[in-house]
């Protein structure tokens, strides 16, 4: 018997997400903005009935790191627990919002209870008190308890609201002992709010209020530790309103010192607090003296306070920015620059560098490389992400722009010299040289774009030879540029059999220079399996950009590289041997088996609908803002290895500040994409009359031609009743009375190369990168919007659909696009018969290269299956019967089939 | 003296009946079937009113289950998931809701009784079972208009407060809130289930959660994740939380997995007989439903187990046949302190 679970007493809250508060939490950011008392935008919506905005409020709260939202509707002008009523059913339409928790708050527990009525997660009421007596504060503690709330206690009495540190932590006592004993609450949804009030008032009395609340919180936190303590923040800067500026610093440094002594949540602005460490030295001290009431006699640190906070009020709203790293050494603005991906004053340090140093080249490999070190020393550590390391890397470039011109210069005067003197130019041991490439046949080039800049960053020198590189232009640069590395990226599963062929080449030429594997269809599996056992000099799948580094520095390094291999070398064999054990255990039927078990659809019973038109159409016209609102926002994350899920990863402790920041960089440059009509969608769609004339081949009437398409089903034994699949399935036999249809559709985003360019000879790798993620997105985006419209209205099978953004997201419409080359239909030849359909080359301009991937590289296509049972499924690994079979109905030769397979067959 | 609830609990897995409308389908009943002598004037057609048969027709209701009690089932739910005065509506119903409930409740009791006498080692429960209603208060039947409600919460809680009373007087052992789709309705019969026993001072009766998990994406049909549904409901301190209909054995295992693992009090899962087929009928064997039952007992995950639409006595009797040998889950150590134990 293994040990049993253990639960533990966190507080434990929920909207459609949970949020677990632990003691690594350290500290719940309640977003204020919904509040009519503390917002009169938020008091000005909601009185004009202008609830869609007032959504907004929440949204931008949500968006700019709120973990709960708390909303008040305490104004005198409204019907409180109408207002409250409506705005939170509002809210839980909304998804985006209604992920997390609320916090009900209102003065009038009426307006409570209507609250509580609404929200299906585990909400915080605040606040109760015993303010009107104990009995009122059990019977209202039962209403919450009864609705599943957590509760915040103020600490309030029959005699008034405490402002002692004593009063708090004795009142805060009494209830706990009332709620744990008398109502049954768990002391872990309890939450004291020991009363923050303004300090700097003048009055002297008010001097110790931050400490009274700091010095209750740590005794309520040791006697009652299951408990958390909350508060109003923006309350201790009260003295202060109208300037921003100083009490953003005192709400981060009185924060600082509450959240030590134990507090847990506060209510506040997420979207603006200062980092405790980045308020400016000088009021960040007077903050401090105020909040823990030092050298404060007579009211001298306030006097100090308000007198700072004047000049700042003075200087009026301009954004106040910490220029003081301009008053440093220029090595440090070098540093500085590159560690936070600043280039407004690259150019001028730079060359403010050249001129200090006596060669252009001790700029690189001092200041300049010194700055990539510590770049690469944070990312290596998880401080830094990928976007500002590409943000870097475009900082660096621009400096190297700056310096190159003199370092050419140089070398030239070099070699006249030398050819003047007769002696041998000696200068060619520079740093190491990695040769990137996407190969032949496929157009993908995010991912080795980003290796590329990453390696850069790192003090590679980067030969990157693009896209759709043969294998003799790969191998004859690596031996011509004295390569130390070669790296091959690809995307779609042909490429895999390319890689093989690099390697094995590479063998037969006799190189000796590792090769290292990597892109989203390669696999650390299929290197093993399939490539390294044609190569003997190492070869290393590398999953990720972050990765590489480590990788090309373990190759690099004379020590490391035998015991580096030899690791890899055990790893694969161990991976080989593995998969090979894998293949027995997994049970396939005979083709003819799958074949009879394939899914059992009652024709008889389906009424099919006939699309508005057959043939195809183009569209030319649809505008990219209207493409852009069906962005997945997921995978573009996942381009920047930022991994979670979206939007939540926006909020995620470790990496939400730098996906916030991307995220901001995407939407302004896909603004400007848009607005100035950077790019050109083009789309087709055509549907045709089709049948199933056998087991797994559908033919499609093209005006008078017949076109026979072929699929692939799964051979795999499923559990009794389980269909094993294939998208012939899904069309009607042609023994029905009526007629089926198929359809097909491509979309492309063209114009981008020209714009690349432009990013390129700015040295600007960030923008390049961010731009080609964004076409790929909207290429998927276009896709998703013209299935709709198949869904509702060219085809209009579903015309009752009503699908939100997310539900398009995880596919819950009726029917399937599925493309050629994956998983539901994984031979790529197809493509050919679907371009054919749509009207070939000449519709959209997108073009297949050899191995059929699309150019543009950020286009899609798909066939179109109407039916309501027709779903994704992956085909998985096939058998040698059904490929014989295929081959056949292909017309393919066998062994050319077999090469187009691979990647399903054993 | 029968063994309490929780000794059984202890002991072993517990197993709970099958599907009531499948089996109440096999009678092909009429509209005068349903009707019987006292309705046979009623101004609106009954048939489908599956639950008014426990008056009309209380012998069929008391067979059905018998033949769960026989096959091994040691909870059986009354036969009410749709006893409230909101969901009889719809047959022009809603004054007859009390009376659905106590009806249906002594069916169940008379049948668990006879069972328990038969051998007292193994007691029989009776769970009142509190359905989801066809109005719900997290969604707008609108789409033009996503704050309308087309009830209310206290229109909710009142509904089921009335039921709550007649399976209380008509003597259930459990209150089993089940198939719930919308947090919110189960957190207004949470509500009423507290209050009425707070007000009528009478000690409280355990109760069953039973959340439904609409599709592959892991979440209810008003958005909860798991995790959060369970958050929200854990004030009820229920005795066991669970899920059940909507999605077959194989595709539940994932989130009965991940409730295992949150889980404070006993977990419970009743799936579909598979997934239903282009008929709409469900068609997964009973050996086939209890093979993959038996894994969960297995693994740990589960303390109670049975089934929901489309399973029969036959499933019952193979899934209390698979998971007989097997340990119940162990409930977990409640900390009281915040640092590792």
């Amino acid at each position: 018997m293994s040990d049993p679970m253990h639960i533990r007493p966190f507080l434990r809250l929920s909207g459609l997400e949970p949020l677990v508060v632990r003691p690594e939490t350290n500290f719940v950011n309640v977003g204020e903005r919904t509040n009519v008392t503390g917002s009169k935008k938020f008091a000005r919506l909601i009185r004009e009935d202008k609830y869609e905005e007032a959504l907004s409020v929440a949204r931008q709260q949500v968006e700019s790191g709120a973990q709960v939202i708390d909303v008040n509707m305490d104004d005198a002008l409204l019907d409180g627990v109408k207002a409250m009523t409506t705005f939170l059913n509002l809210v839980q339409a909304e998804p985006d919002i209604a992920r997390i928790p609320i916090m009900i708050d209102s003065s009038k527990f009426e307006i409570i209870e209507a609250g509580l009525k609404c929200v299906q997660g585990k909400c915080i009421v605040n606040s109760i008190s015993m303010k009107e007596g104990e009995e009122k504060f059990i019977e209202q503690a039962f209403t919450c308890k009864s609705y599943g709330a957590a509760v915040i206690v103020m600490a309030f009495d029959e005699v008034g609201q405490a402002d002692t540190k004593e009063r708090k932590v004795e009142i805060c006592k009494r209830a706990y002992k009332i709620l744990t004993e008398q109502v049954g609450y768990d002391p872990q949804d309890i939450i004291f709010d020991p009363n923050i009030f303004a300090v700097a008032t003048g009055i002297e009395e008010h001097n110790n209020y931050a400490v009274d609340f700091i010095e209750a919180t740590r005794e309520i936190k040791n006697s009652m530790p299951l408990t958390k303590v909350s508060g109003g923040v923006s309350n201790v800067s009260f003295s202060f309103r109208g300037n921003d500026h100083v009490r953003e610093a005192i709400h981060s440094v009185f924060l600082y010192h509450a959240i030590k002594a134990g507090m847990d949540m506060g209510i506040v602005n997420a979207g603006q607090l200062v980092v405790y460490d980045e308020i400016e030295p000088e009021l960040r001290q007077l903050c401090e003296d105020v909040l823990l009431n030092r050298n404060n006699d007579n009211n001298e640190a306030t006097e100090k306070l308000i007198r700072f906070a004047e000049t700042v009020k003075a200087k009026g709203k301009v954004e106040v920015r910490d220029e003081s790293w301009r008053k440093e050494p220029v090595e440090k603005r070098l540093a500085h620059s590159l560690v936070n991906g600043i280039t407004d004053h690259i150019d001028a340090d730079t060359e403010e560098a050249r001129l200090k140093y006596a060669k252009p080249l001790d700029v690189i490999e001092g200041p300049l490389m010194d700055g990539m070190n510590i770049v690469g020393d944070l990312f290596g550590a998880g401080k830094m992400f990928l976007p500002q390391v590409v943000k870097s890397a475009r900082v660096m470039k621009k400096a190297v722009a700056v310096l190159t011109p003199y370092i050419e210069q140089e070398k030239e005067d070099r070699k006249q010299a030398h050819l003047a003197a007769g002696t041998i130019n000696e200068e060619s041991a520079g740093a190491p040289k990695i040769l990137l490439a996407t190969v032949k046949g496929d157009v993908h080039d995010i991912g080795k774009n980003i290796v590329g800049v990453v390696l850069g960053c790192n003090g590679y020198d980067i030969i990157d030879l693009g896209v759709m590189v043969h294998t003799d232009k790969i191998l004859e640069t690596a031996v011509r540029e004295k390569a130390d590395i070669i790296g091959l990226s690809g995307l779609i599963t042909p490429s895999l059999d390319e890689m093989v062929h690099v390697a094995h080449e590479m063998k037969r030429r006799g190189m000796n220079l590792p090769l290292l594997i990597g892109g989203a269809t390669t696999s650390r599996m299929h290197t093993a399996v399939k490539i390294a056992p044609q190569y003997d000099e190492g070869v290393v799948h590398v999953l990720d950009a972050s990765r590489s580094v480590t990788v090309a520095g373990s190759l690099l390094s004379k020590e490391q590289k035998p015991e580096f291999l030899n690791g890899i070398r055990d790893e694969y064999d161990k991976l080989r041997a593995d998969f090979g054990h894998k293949n027995t255990g997994k049970s396939y039927l005979r083709f003819d088996e799958a074949q009879a078990n394939g899914a059992k659809i009652d024709w008889k019973k389906y009424v099919p609908v006939t699309p508005a038109f057959t043939g195809t159409k183009t569209f030319t016209e649809i505008t990219l803002a209207e493409i852009a609102e069906y962005i997945d926002w997921q995978p573009f994350f996942i381009t920047w290895e930022m991994h979670g899920k979206f939007p939540q990863l926006l909020v995620d402790p470790v990496i939400g500040a730098e996906a916030s920041k991307l995220f901001t960089d995407a939407k302004k440059l896909l603004q400007q994409v848009v607005e100035e009509k950077w790019l050109q969608a083009t789309g087709v769609v055509g549907f045709w009359p089709a049948n199933k004339t056998g087991p797994d081949s559908v033919d499609v009437l093209n005006g008078t031609d017949v076109v026979t398409l072929e699929f692939l089903r799964q051979q795999v034994k499923k559990t009794a009743g389980q269909p094993d699949l294939s998208l012939a399935d899904f069309i009607a036999p042609a023994e029905m009375p009526y007629q089926d249809h198929l359809g097909a559709f491509s979309v492309t985003i063209s114009g981008i190369e020209e714009h690349l360019r432009k990013f390129e000879s700015a040295h600007d790798d960030y923008n390049k990168i961010m731009l080609q993620a964004l076409a790929d997105r909207l290429a998927e985006a276009f896709a998703e919007l013209l299935h709709k419209r198949t869904r509702l209205g060219f085809w209009g099978y579903d015309k009752e659909e009503n699908l939100d953004h997310e539900d398009l997201i995880a596919e819950k419409y009726r029917g399937i696009r599925p493309a050629p080359g994956y998983p539901a239909c994984p031979d790529h030849t197809e493509k050919l018969k679907l371009f054919a359909l749509l009207g070939g080359e000449g519709n959209t301009g997108i073009r297949l290269t050899e191995s059929l991937a699309m150019y543009p590289a950020s286009s899609v296509c798909g066939w179109y299956f109407a039916h309501p049972d027709s779903k994704y499924f992956g085909v998985g690994k096939i058998g040698e019967d059904q490929l014989a079979d295929y081959a056949r109905r292909k017309g393919m030769d066998l062994e050319e089939a077999r090469k187009w397979l691979r990647p399903i067959l054993d | 003296m029968k063994k309490t609830l929780h000794k059984c609990l202890e002991e072993r897995i517990l197993i709970i009946d099958g599907a009531m409308g499948t089996m109440i389908q096999r009678h092909k009943l009429t509209e005068a079937d349903y009707r019987g002598d006292r309705f046979a004037q009623w101004h609106t057609d009954v048939k489908g009113n599956n639950d008014l048969l426990s008056i009309t027709q209380p012998q069929i209701i008391t067979d059905i289950h018998k033949q769960y009690l026989e096959a091994g089932a040691d909870i059986i739910e009354t036969n009410t998931f749709s006893s409230t005065s909101i969901a009889q509506a719809d047959y022009d119903m809603q004054s007859l809701a009390y009376e659905l409930n106590t009806a249906s409740a002594k069916c169940a009791r008379d049948a668990a009784d006879e069972y328990t006498l038969k051998d007292q080692a193994k007691p029989r429960f009776v769970a009142g079972a509190i359905g989801p209603l066809n109005k719900t208060l997290s969604l707008s039947p609108d789409v033009n208009n996503p704050g309308y409600r087309a009830v209310t919460f206290d229109e909710v809680a009142a509904a089921y407060t009335e039921q709550v009373k007649g399976l209380v007087d008509g003597g259930v052992d459990i209150l089993l809130i089940e198939t719930i789709f919308d947090t919110l309705n189960a957190k207004a019969a949470i509500y009423a289930i507290k209050k009425y026993f707070r007000d009528n001072k009478r000690s409280e009766l355990p109760i069953m959660i039973s959340g439904t998990i609409t599709d592959a994406s892991g979440r209810t049909l008003s958005g909860q994740t798991l995790e959060a549904f369970y958050t929200s409901v854990m004030h009820a301190n229920p005795l066991s939380i669970g899920l059940n209909c909507a999605l077959g054995a194989s595709e539940m295992r994932p989130h009965i997995e991940e409730l295992s693992q949150i889980a404070a009090c006993y977990t419970s899962a009743y799936p579909n007989a598979g997934l239903p087929n282009a008929f709409g009928e469900y068609d997964e064997q009973p050996h086939q439903t209890a093979h993959i039952i038996e894994e969960w007992a297995k693994e740990g995950f589960v303390n109670i187990v049975g089934g929901c639409c489309g399973t029969t006595p036959d499933h019952i009797k193979h899934i209390a046949e698979e998971v007989k040998d097997f340990r119940p889950r162990a409930l977990p150590v409640l900390d009281t302190e915040l640092a590792e134990q």
